[in-house]
């Protein structure tokens, strides 16, 4: 899943090699989009080369986890109980322990190694993400496409449902999805099916943005001349326009998709850290953060802040990144 | 045609309009002097992008970043207005120019009734009290031909049909009796119906108020009507200026002819139309020499290095190689 | 104007079907509920008891309109969990929920908006940067982090705040406030500001980006055209015309505002309707989360409904008699 979006990413630098594989009218677009004003504007913009490139960073981190991180925290059997509640490298606890180089920033109540849980948590939380990102745009823009192509009943019976959606927020919707998963299904299966459920969860709170955009770009490219023309010739119109509409859409849902993987992030923290998300035995940052809050009134900081600390770089860059995105790609709010 | 020992109404000289741009600067208006008597109507034509409305809105002093006037002078009643403070520039804005746009669906602030956006204008450049800024309203509604003015006062422009609210605009242009009216493409975005009637009002009204304007437009049957000069700009210049019989039948500039050719004319109905051919350049690409001339059928070899002046021919002036009699540059503008 | 106000009523009481057949379907297929109240070692005859007491053995249509009645007269059954009306457990927790929403939208607003505006008037000056920059870590920072950074800063190093509970709560009758007391409020304001600082954020940004939009139409261009002063176009013409789309957004924000409380009353403990239905959730408590879910529901809609008359009262165009007429 990681690997699915770090080629998104590379979609970015790497349009070309991309390109000829897509048909014409998206090669076109595509290059539109990245060979003038985008990429001016990234490598003029400080704040998206800076956001991007930590952005790869925590990516290969998350990637290439079991073999970055220094202990393998899903290995139960490696914990050592000695080792529990180690203050950061060079911090010393209110009972004097002193931290060590071993632990760069410390351990937990178990002797797990925060910097490994961290990098094994965004590793989670990255999956989550991208999961329930792809999920969204996929169904998204395919319900985008059929309600705008179709229109009548099934275009207004799908936009009400946006609609409704909108009004509630998302963090309801997942929750509520995951509270009924909860009742459907045995504790067991539950905690094993988990992630699937919040990758739906998450995602079926995030799917109407990519309807409605790809539903308005629909909606224009429908009413065109070429459609009609189409229909003339024989060729199913649907067709000839599903091509014409798809890269036109492709900027807006890339900005879309990559403010939605922010939102994904935090969603999946948030409903972790509220202790329906993922089980204990897979943490992601959520989950470290809420196990390490228990601790912040005895002192031991570094088992919440660490992990927060993590959540809002991956966040902030990637919100950053998307915020850059969507000015490069509406050159009139520049 | 403004050879009076008064100084003329607006006198613009060697104006210059840039505009920064990543790939240099890009020069959009350059070079263009021309002036306006009291009362006069000067037309200005030329396709779109020839540097037309950014004249016009640089004489208002509402030039938008990044476009900015990099040289040349405007006066107006023989006070420069181009430097002024922005204070200063804001009283004349409405009090002594008034402005006419080409949408009036979208000139007027929706939220707020034709009256009291009348009145505002009005009390802001006057120390008229409330009611006699309303009664004024209402003269100038019912002398813009808007029937009920008393009832119509206080509905909002959604109530009022495209060619009402133009003449609404131009009331609202004209509330505190301007010197003179820039009216930039007044008609383009009316039925062809209400074109004319638009046309005669502002006519009309500007004689009555002793306003003189500068009637930008690419209509040249528009100019012809109502215009008592032309002038015709191409590429961000002027390519010739003079009374209006004499530009429309005796075109002296190429450029200018075959603006003409392209009229079509109900004597002459079996005629073919002239077309010129190309297209005007991009800003970028403007040619050394004359701008004209990729497209000119009568081009020579001085055109390609040397730019042409304005030189008085008969009573226009022309930039033209053709009507230069000496070989060398005659910095002149007569 | 009547037709309007109709329709939109129409539409909330298809909303509220829908939502009260969705939860009423959570109690039908979700567990069972007998299971979920008595214990392994109930007898059968209790446990025929019970199921006839919650009227499971109807057919379910008419559960369905039970349901419905109940649900009407605020009565959401028993708590599988705690065994108490759940209508009782909510109100008992609502006044602190509600006070919690109310004084976060405040803040957001009376922040957020000014804010807004002025970095939309002032978009390049370095105030305005900074605020957009503060804005976009606000937005990126979640909720709970807000919460438990706060905690630390201000419970644990300075101490200077109290971390948990409502404090003293002053009984009026029918409400529990915790606004009447200097107390009360050491406790309400790291909570509401934790739960502010997000929409806050949103608030500012939207009417930073709709201020901008404003300020590029031609109706301001005309007005500067006029010689209207600055201070007419960017607050009377600029301002107003910005505030329409913006009301929308903030009717939804404070939907928003009330989901978000439950993560913020669980950072802080905060005994309000959020805390009771996450352990609804965690606890397969289906009274809870259905009434909860329904109770939200009615919140939105009525929100939404108050958001259409703003709306009304704002845009001349919605309330004259013949919208679009010619001359």
């Amino acid at each position: 899943m990681s690997a699915r979006g770090t080629s998104i990413m590379a979609a970015d630098i790497d349009h070309r090699a991309l390109a000829p594989s897509l048909p014409r009218r998206a090669a076109d677009s595509v290059h539109r989009f990245f060979d003038g004003d985008v990429f001016y504007s990234f490598r003029n913009s400080p704040v998206a080369m800076i956001s991007f490139a930590v952005t790869m960073v925590l990516l290969i981190l998350a990637v290439f986890a079991p073999w970055i991180a220094p202990h393998n925290t899903d290995d139960v059997s490696t914990l050592n109980l000695m080792n529990a509640r180690f203050p950061p490298y060079g911090f010393t606890d209110d009972f004097g322990t002193e931290g060590v180089a071993q632990f760069l920033l410390g351990t937990d109540d178990q002797g797990r190694d925060i910097l490994s849980a961290i990098i094994f948590g965004l590793k989670v939380s990255l999956e989550v993400g991208f999961a329930s990102v792809i999920l969204a745009a996929v169904t998204g823009t395919f319900l985008g496409l059929v309600s705008g192509y179709a229109g009548g009943k099934l275009d207004s019976f799908i936009m009400r449902i946006a609609d409704v959606q909108l009004t509630f927020p998302s963090i309801l919707i997942a929750l509520l999805i995951d509270g009924i998963a909860g009742g459907l299904m045995p504790r067991a299966l539950h905690d094993e099916m988990k992630i699937y459920v919040l990758i739906i969860a998450i995602a079926a709170s995030q799917w109407v943005n990519f309807a409605r955009t790809v539903r308005g770009s629909t909606l224009v490219e429908k009413n065109k001349e070429y459609v009609q023309a189409a229909k003339v010739i024989g060729v199913h119109p649907a067709l000839i326009m599903f091509r014409h509409v798809l890269p036109n859409v492709t900027g807006p849902v890339l900005v879309i998709g990559t403010l939605s993987l922010a939102i994904a992030v935090l969603t999946e923290a948030t409903l972790s850290f509220l202790g329906v998300g993922l089980p204990v035995t897979r943490p992601s940052l959520g989950t470290l953060i809420r196990i390490g809050q228990q601790y912040i009134f005895s002192g031991e900081w570094w088992m919440t802040i660490f992990p927060s600390l993590a959540l809002v770089i991956l966040v902030l860059a990637v919100n950053l990144l998307g915020d850059w995105l969507r000015d490069a790609l509406n050159p009139k709010l520049r | 045609m403004a050879a009076s020992t008064q100084p003329p109404l607006l006198e613009v000289k060697n104006l210059r309009i840039e505009f920064p741009t990543r790939r240099g600067t890009l020069v959009a208006v350059d070079d263009v002097s021309f002036d306006i008597a009291e009362g006069e109507v000067l037309g200005v034509v030329g396709e779109s992008g020839a540097g037309k409305s950014l004249t016009g809105a640089s004489i208002i002093g509402l030039l938008e970043p990044p476009g900015r006037i990099a040289g040349g002078e405007v006066y107006l009643a023989g006070r420069r207005i181009d430097n002024l403070p922005y204070e200063k520039m804001r009283q004349v804005r409405g009090r002594e120019i008034g402005m006419v746009f080409q949408d009036p669906l979208t000139s007027l602030n929706p939220l707020y009734s034709v009256g009291s956006q009348l009145v505002e204008t009005i009390r802001t450049h006057t120390d008229m009290s409330e009611s006699a800024a309303q009664q004024r309203a209402i003269d100038l509604l019912g002398e813009v031909g808007i029937p009920s003015p008393k009832i119509r006062i206080n509905q909002y422009p959604h109530q009022f049909s495209g060619g009402m609210r133009q003449r609404v605009v131009i009331a609202l242009a004209l509330c505190v009796n301007p010197k003179l009216i820039i009216a930039d493409e007044p008609t383009t975005a009316l039925d062809v119906s209400i074109q004319a009637q638009i046309i005669d009002l502002l006519k009309r009204l500007c004689r009555d108020h002793g306003a003189a304007v500068m009637l930008i437009t690419h209509d040249m049957g528009v100019i012809a009507e109502t215009a008592n000069r032309v002038a015709v700009m191409y590429a961000g210049r002027l390519a010739e200026i003079g009374p209006v019989g004499q530009v429309i039948k005796n075109a002296k500039h190429p450029y200018t002819h075959g603006l003409m050719g392209s009229i079509p004319k109900l004597a002459h109905a079996t005629e073919r139309l002239v077309q010129i051919e190309g297209t005007m350049p991009r800003l970028t690409e403007i040619p050394n020499g004359c701008a004209f001339n990729p497209r000119c059928p009568k081009v020579f070899a001085r055109c390609m290095v040397e730019r042409p002046d304005l030189t008085p021919v008969d009573s226009s002036q022309i930039s033209c190689w053709l009507y230069d009699k000496t070989m060398e540059r005659t910095g002149s503008h007569g | 104007m009547l037709a309007f106000i109709v329709q939109r009523l129409f539409q909330a009481i298809v909303v509220m079907f829908v939502v009260a057949l969705i939860s009423f379907t959570m109690f039908q297929f979700v567990g069972d509920p007998v299971n979920n109240m008595v214990g392994q070692e109930a007898t059968t005859e209790q446990r025929d008891a019970l199921r006839e007491r919650l009227g499971l053995n109807d057919t379910i249509p008419v559960q369905f309109a039970h349901y419905v009645m109940n649900a009407v007269q605020g009565e959401f059954g028993l708590s599988y969990r705690m065994g108490k009306p759940v209508q009782e457990l909510i109100a008992e927790r609502m006044p602190a929920t509600m006070e919690l929403v109310a004084v976060s939208a405040l803040m957001a607003l009376l922040i957020g908006v000014p804010m807004g505006v002025y970095t939309g008037l002032h978009r390049n000056s370095w105030l305005s940067r900074g605020f957009l920059t503060i804005s976009l870590v606000g937005i990126s920072l979640p909720t709970f982090v807000i919460g438990i950074l706060m905690i630390l800063a201000f419970g644990v190093w300075l101490g200077w705040l109290p971390t948990f509970g409502r404090g003293g709560v002053v009984d009026l009758g029918v409400w529990k406030t915790s606004l009447m007391t200097a107390q009360g409020w050491s406790h309400i304001i790291m909570p509401a500001t934790t739960l502010a600082l997000f929409q806050l954020t949103l608030i500012m940004r939207l009417v930073r980006a709709e201020m901008l939009e404003v300020l590029r139409t031609d109706y301001i261009k005309f007005a500067r055209a006029r010689g209207l002063r600055d201070r007419a176009i960017n607050y009377g013409h600029a301002l107003k015309n910005t505030l329409v789309p913006v009301i929308t957004i903030m009717g939804l924000q404070i939907g928003s505002l009330l989901a978000f409380s439950i993560i913020t009353e669980t950072v802080f403990a905060w005994p309000g309707m959020g805390l009771l239905f996450l352990q609804g959730i965690q606890f397969v408590d289906i009274p809870v989360m259905s009434s909860y879910l329904v109770l939200m529901a009615l919140f939105f809609v009525i929100i939404n409904l108050t958001v259409d008359l703003l709306y009304y009262a704002v845009d001349p165009r919605l309330r004259s008699e013949h919208v679009g007429a010619g001359h």
